[in-house]
């Protein structure tokens, strides 16, 4: 049985401004706005590398890559 | 996607949390990078707004030009230099009220330029006032009981000024964006993409549109494809914008935007 696709996310913190689309956008809730109003990466596993956030982020704050396992 | 043109070294970017230009700049980096242009070949000219900065973040040799006068630096640029890709990165406003002239006749001329239109429904840089493509009754700092003029429609202007391309896009749907973008640089003439983006802080707040990411999603709700349109009636497309490829037609070849011959 092939293998689950799995996919890692890079967070720029630094061009980041906390402004919730990707939260929006994300069909699988990866993200969350925590109870201070910032972006967090909350579901890392649930991604299916889709790249939504990446291309919605006006601050090209996230890179989404597979995982390749060799 | 490599954003190998990206000036990562400029960034953050000076826009708002959630503004759309950042959005439409990526798709346009996309576009560029998918036609393998020589970046050495590829020129961006902009007028003054927020959308208007966007080149500077980009590895493209660029000129920063006034307020509604990106199209005539433009148009000197590709006469000048017919091999280089000449793109106009520009607001609504700058395009279509102080720069409306500028846009009508060089379509009319069908100079072989790209203009991307950052439409954010207002003049976002100086604190929301109204464009000429503010849809009517919204709130702006000019219009605090709702907008009463009507708005242009931009796709139907440059379409009727002459433009050999025009598409419509938003940035919800940045692949759809990408293709017309990509489609409207590799055309010969004049080409026209309204790029419908978003200004939460200005014309978002005064319109009650919620969060950027509401704002973002709610273009599923407003905007219909063409193919899909194609078969509505008018009455079915009250309140709908339309995206999609509008005009496609091949230039006149005396138009051909090369220095003329020289008479043997
Ligand atoms: C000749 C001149 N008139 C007015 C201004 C002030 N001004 C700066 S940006 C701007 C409007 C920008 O709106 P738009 O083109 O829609 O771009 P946005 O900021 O929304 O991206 C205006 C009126 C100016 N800089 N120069
Ligand atoms: S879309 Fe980009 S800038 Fe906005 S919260 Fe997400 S990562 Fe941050
Ligand atoms: S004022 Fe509007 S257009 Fe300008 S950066 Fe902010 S959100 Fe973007």
């Amino acid at each position: 049985m092939p293998e689950k696709k799995t996919y890692k996310i890079t967070h720029n913190r630094k061009w980041c401004k906390d402004c919730g689309i990707c939260v929006a956008v994300c069909p699988k809730k990866v993200f969350e706005m925590d109870h201070n109003g910032r972006q967090a990466i909350v579901n890392p596993q649930d991604c299916i590398g889709c790249q939504m956030c990446v291309e919605h982020c006006p601050d090209f704050a996230l890179i989404v890559e597979e995982v390749s396992h060799e | 996607m490599k954003l190998d043109a990206l000036r990562s070294e400029r960034l953050p970017n000076i826009w708002c949390p959630g503004c759309g230009n950042g959005i439409v700049l990526r798709a346009l980096l996309e576009a560029i990078d998918q036609l393998k242009l020589d970046p050495d070949k590829v020129v961006l000219v902009s007028g003054i707004g927020c959308s208007s900065r966007a080149p500077a973040y980009t590895a493209f040799d660029n000129v920063h030009t006034l307020h509604g006068r990106a199209i005539p630096v433009a148009t000197g640029i590709k006469l000048a230099n017919p091999d280089l890709t000449v793109i106009v990165v520009t607001g609504d406003g700058d395009s279509s009220a102080i720069g409306g002239n500028h846009l009508i006749h060089a379509a009319r001329r069908d100079v072989d330029i790209t203009v991307i239109v950052f439409n954010n429904f207002n003049y976002g840089m100086t604190g929301g006032q109204g464009s000429p493509l503010t849809p009517v009754s919204s709130i702006t700092t000019t219009a605090p009981n709702g907008t009463l003029d009507r708005p242009f429609d931009l796709v139907n202007l440059a379409a009727g000024a002459g433009a050999t391309y025009v598409a419509r896009s938003g940035i919800y749907f940045t692949k759809h964006m990408v293709d017309h973008i990509r489609k409207a640089i590799a055309h010969h003439g004049f080409s026209l993409v309204d790029a419908v983006a978003q200004c939460p802080t200005y014309f978002g707040r005064f319109n009650k549109k919620g969060s950027a990411g509401q704002m973002l999603v709610s273009q599923k709700d407003w905007m219909v494809l063409k193919s899909v349109a194609d078969k509505k009636t008018p009455e079915e497309l009250v309140g709908k914008t339309v995206i999609g490829e509008f005009v496609n037609i091949e230039r006149n070849p005396a138009q051909s935007g090369e220095a003329p011959k020289e008479q043997a």
